[in-house]
């Protein structure tokens, strides 16, 4: 146990070393820092340049810059300074964001698991009738529509038709998560929704699942104790595992619904070419995907005793 | 830790009505080889023993198979819809000069931002764009992006994937090592990255989705190749003193390539999904494109007064992930390896 | 193949319509014409009486007829072995009793179940739960995929006792932990708190055991219940069985395709084929009188282990046929070296033989008897019965002398073989 920690740890470390050096490089040795640093376009006076590249530091060589980048982060939390924000700390600009977002990952996660887990079941217990074929339906059509589609339906229907929650913003308090959730949500737990499904099925035709109902166990007890317990091994991976596409999510839906969460503030950086936001943002992605997934690891191994932890 | 896939296992079709038949008939047998009551030499035995023998032999069995799976996929029907609508967008993305009324460009200015009607089908936007014309155009950027961000993708998967899987240790243990850093940025994400560097375009974006989907190609495959490896005929045809070359490109490729055919056709709707992602927000193809992206994102604005300008190419995007959606469906039932 | 006389194009003659076939109309070689198999006369001591049960399963391909008019009963405290190949009904015909088979796709055109004096067939389900676990219990195949993979063998088996009695959680584990005991498990506390995949294939199966006997069931039925151990395992398990069968007079239904094993513990021994009776009798009448060609093909199989005279004894060609298209007449005319013209188009009755209550369903019964009193397989079947009955005593040897492993080697050591080597020597 505590060597697989110990060891999934080291993993870790070395994907984060591995992402930071491929972004580091992508920004800082394939792109234009400089013209980013100084905004293209405009000319400016060779002593200007000179002296911003000191100040950020972009006068050094690449692997020094990268060192710096890794002894700010691991010593004093410091992520660097934005170019475009006046000389803010990019870790004093984002934590606020991360927090946004993260309320709003978490609201989907939860969506999904509900909404996503109940339709399955649901589904799969009543299998080929009138509220499987919807479930199916539904489902399946989900799928294939994207978070912004779903998020313009959203807004439309909710906010400027029935004025039941705000088009957009943060204003509103727990209102204003609710549509930007339920859009981040969807095609996850509409894969939820299949993956249950298709797994109860699965469990239900399982040998065990008949010794529990010769057993004399109730059907209710023989479905929620013994085939969900044995289905959500799968779904708990799945959504460790599609922690990464809700972060991904998690742009588009803060663009469609404004928010200010970090994937806002990544498309931001990125039109504003502010490289010291991008990577701060990227980062605490990184951290948050890495931790995420020892988390599952470890429930993973909580929920089917079958699983050593070695 | 495996990447996400849309592969969710279904196993509908295995259902016990369907299945009862052969249940019913090997009954326990099943499960318990070379018990049959005559002994050794019993039907079982003998049945199972020629399909080992045939496929360690080769693909003898190869055209039965392909029309096995043919059958299967033509008997779903939601396949066979998604087939035809996979083939209406590849239609319409090769004829769209022919098909679409106007010119993508052609800007009509005593019509702007009208509704549907006759002349203009999806209406038009601000400067009087026909967006019928445009949502058809849309379909060349959703397909080549779609097809070729996979194709690369697949590519670079299957290539590193086989190294992985068939060559295995110090090996394995790199390539496995580069995916989980692959894997730690989101597509999105990552996406967008290079495309900073590399700057805005349609190549851009098709390499930018190709960087970051060939990670889960070559896992998969590599998962793959190594239960496909253990298999009872590749082991036969070991014994039988095949080549490894031979056992690679005749019994490992073949067998370990159907979770990769199935991942790739859903893909191609993930990747239409994220270049209209990438577009909608301002990074994918430039603005003045007629793409699906770029037309939604056009749209939003005047979503109040003009619905149709992002609805239209929205249902557009949807229909295209769904027919691959829907063919990656049947390819996976066709080839469901519990059957084959 | 429809087996239903009015349905049935290929039997010939008209329905006899003799569902209950008595002494005076049935001689040992009468030759019936009925496609139906005639309903079990009422055993009044009977624990359970299947009569006349037909199960089958509409699928898109037609109907499979898994189970097709069958009857047979177990007394308390008795051991009826159910013995047939793979598809031959069986496991449905348990799984009927237990309520198990789901319906649809099955259906049960004709037949009762009747445990003590009440229908399980036609018993509600809240019923049927009530019976399950407590008066009938059952255990499986395999051990491993019977067990649920995430919950403690203690809190399973636990779990049978809480459903049935009103005990708390601790006594009902405590319970467990005496019944781990019981069963033979070392260290059955600790034993308790372990998963499935933790135990042996042995001890999960000592641990199904446990289960289904935590409430005294007054019938267990036991589905292949070696068929996935080790031989040596295999005979611990049926000691085991047998043990726990003395103490609590529990009837078991044995079901396996291995006669050796239906020898060595069986009292009474029904053989099935494609969903029907082929014979049904003591098992001292199967062993040393069959009167079913397939029965007698089954002997013959067990006797290859008998080197020497292999040559002369022909195990049965072919397999099982498919339970949607089974053969016209006799089911097991194809496979049959007996076969005539009338096997190929009249379905055989089953019939008492020699006034006896042994039952058989072969238009050559006699043909049959005289065979199995001939030489080679008296001999064979002998010393074959004669290795399975000796227990106790360890089969490894034989296993790893007698390649390849057909699966009807009986129980049986290295020394009886001997004894048996000498016999047909003298």
């Amino acid at each position: 146990m505590l060597k697989f920690v110990v060891r999934r740890m080291l993993q870790m470390v070395l994907v984060f070393f591995g992402a930071t050096i491929i972004l580091f490089s992508a920004l800082f040795l394939f792109g234009n820092p400089v013209n980013n640093l100084t905004g293209s376009g405009h000319s400016r006076p060779q002593s200007v340049v000179h002296e911003l590249q000191k100040k950020y530091g972009l006068d050094k060589p690449v692997y020094v810059q990268y060192y710096k980048y890794v002894e700010g982060l691991i010593v004093r939390q410091d992520l660097g300074t934005s170019y475009r924000q006046a000389n803010r700390q990019v870790s004093k600009i984002l934590p606020e964001k991360l927090a946004n977002t993260a309320k709003l990952a978490l609201f989907a996660i939860i969506i999904e698991i509900i909404i996503g887990v109940a339709a399955g079941v649901i589904s799969a217990v009543f299998r080929y009738s009138f509220i499987d074929i919807i479930v199916t339906i539904l489902t399946t059509v989900t799928i294939g529509v994207p978070v912004f589609v779903i998020g313009l339906l959203l807004q439309e229907v909710f906010a400027l038709q029935l004025h039941w929650l705000p088009y957009f913003g943060l204003n509103d308090g727990f209102k204003s998560y609710i549509l930007p959730a339920i859009a981040l949500a969807s095609i996850d737990a509409a894969l939820v929704a299949r993956l249950t499904r298709g797994t109860m099925l699965e469990v239900m035709r399982a040998d065990y699942v008949r010794t529990a109902t010769a057993k004399g166990l109730s059907r209710r007890v023989v479905i929620f104790k013994h085939v969900l317990r044995n289905s959500i091994i799968p779904v708990v991976t799945y959504l460790g595992i599609s922690f990464g596409s809700l972060l991904g999510g998690a742009l588009i839906t803060e663009n469609v619904f404004q928010l200010d969460g970090i994937g806002n503030a990544l498309v931001t950086a990125i039109r504003a070419n502010d490289n010291p936001i991008i990577m701060g943002v990227v980062t605490y992605g990184v951290l948050v995907f890495v931790v995420v997934n020892l988390l599952v690891d470890l429930l993973y191994a909580v929920l089917d005793p079958r699983v050593r932890l070695e | 830790m495996s990447k996400p896939t849309v592969v969710a296992p279904d196993p509908d079709h295995e259902d016990f009505v369907s299945n009862l038949d052969t249940e019913l008939v090997l009954d326990d047998g099943v499960e318990e080889p070379g018990q049959s009551l005559t002994g050794p030499d019993s039907a079982d035995l003998e049945t199972s023993g020629a399909t080992a023998a045939a496929a360690a032999f080769g693909t003898a069995n190869a055209q039965g198979q392909w029309r096995d799976i043919r059958r299967r996929f033509v008997r779903n029907k939601l396949a066979v819809i998604g087939l035809i609508m996979v083939l209406i967008v590849i239609f319409v993305a090769l004829f769209a000069s022919l098909i679409a009324p106007y010119g993508p460009r052609h800007q009509d200015l005593f019509n702007t931002e009208s509704p549907p009607s006759a002349k203009h089908w999806f209406g038009t936007d601000e400067v009087g764009r026909d967006q019928f014309s445009r949502v058809l155009y849309g379909a060349r950027i959703a397909l080549i992006v779609g097809l070729s961000s996979i194709f690369l993708a697949s590519t670079i998967g299957v290539l590193l994937g086989s190294i992985a899987g068939y060559f295995g240790r110090f090996w394995d243990a790199l390539i496995m090592r580069i995916c989980d850093i692959f894997f730690a940025f989101p597509l999105l994400v990552g996406a967008i990255v290079i495309i900073t560097v590399v700057g805005q375009g349609v190549t851009p974006v098709i390499i930018a989705l190709a960087v970051f989907g060939w990670a889960t190609v070559a896992r998969l495959l590599r998962g793959s190749i190594l239960s496909v490896r253990e298999s009872e005929y590749v082991e036969a045809a070991r014994s039988l003193g095949a080549s490894r070359w031979r056992i690679v490109t005749r019994h490992i490729l073949p067998n370990s390539f159907a979770p990769v055919l199935i991942y790739a056709t859903f893909s191609v709707g993930t990747a239409v999904i994220a270049e209209a992602a990438l577009s909608y927000l301002g990074v994918g193809v430039k603005p003045d494109v007629p793409e699906w992206g770029n037309m939604i994102a056009a749209g939003q604005g005047k979503f109040d007064s003009s619905p149709w300008l992002s609805l239209l190419p929205g249902a557009a995007v949807v229909f295209t992930v769904l027919a691959f959606v829907f063919v990656g469906d049947g390819l996976r039932d066709a080839l469901d390896p519990k059957l084959k | 193949m429809s087996a239903h006389p009015a349905h049935d194009p290929w039997a010939k003659q008209p329905a006899a319509g003799n569902d209950l076939v008595g002494p005076d109309l049935a001689g040992p070689n009468l030759v019936k014409t009925s496609a139906d198999q005639p309903a079990f006369t009422t055993d009044p001591e009977a624990l359970l009486s299947v009569e006349d049960l037909r199960v089958h399963f509409h699928t898109d391909n037609g109907i499979v007829r898994a189970v097709d008019g069958v009857s047979w009963s177990v007394r308390p405290g008795e051991t009826l072995g159910i013995v047939g190949e793979s598809g031959s009904g069986k496991s449905v015909s348990a799984m009927a009793i237990m309520g198990l088979v789901p319906a649809p796709p099955a259906r049960f055109p004709s037949g009762r179940i009747m445990f003590r004096g009440e229908d399980l067939l036609t018993a509600s389900n809240a019923r049927l739960r009530t019976l399950r676990g407590k008066e009938v219990s059952m255990i499986f195949q395999d051990p491993l995929t019977a067990l649920n993979p995430v919950f403690k063998i203690g809190s399973q088996i636990a779990e049978v006792i809480r459903v049935h009695e009103s005990v708390s959680r601790s006594k009902a584990k405590e319970r467990a932990v005496e019944l781990l005991a019981e069963v033979g498990i070392p260290n059955p506390r600790g034993r308790a708190r372990e998963y499935p995949h933790q135990f042996s294939g042995g001890m999960r199966q000592r641990a199904m055991i446990a289960m289904a006997l935590a409430l005294d069931p007054a019938l267990l039925l036991a589905d292949e219940p070696t068929t996935a151990l080790d031989v040596t395992v295999q005979a611990q398990i049926m000691d085991l069985l047998e043990e726990l069968q003395e103490q609590r007079g529990t009837a078991i239904v044995l079901i396996t395709h291995d006669l050796g094993l239906v020898a060595s513990h069986a009292d009474r021994v029904m053989v099935m084929y494609a969903g029907r009776v082929a014979e049904y009798a003591t098992t001292d009448e199967i062993y040393y009188q069959p009167r079913h060609a397939y029965t007698l093909g089954l002997l013959s199989s067990l006797a290859r282990l008998d080197q020497r005279r292999a040559d002369r004894l022909e195990p049965i060609p072919g397999s099982p046929p498919s339970l949607i298209r089974v053969p016209p007449g006799c089911p097991f005319h194809p496979r049959c070296a007996f076969a005539t013209q009338v096997c190929r188009t009249v379905i055989p009755a089953l019939v008492e033989q020699d006034l006896t209550g042994h039952l058989a369903s072969c238009h050559h019964s006699d043909l049959v008897a005289a065979k199995a009193e001939g030489p080679e397989v008296a001999e064979a079947v002998k010393a074959a019965a004669e290795r399975s009955t000796a227990e106790g005593l360890p089969m490894a040897a034989l296993a790893a002398a007698a390649p390849p492993p057909t699966p009807l080697e009986p129980a049986a050591d290295p020394v009886p073989h001997a004894a048996a080597d000498e016999e047909s020597t003298s």
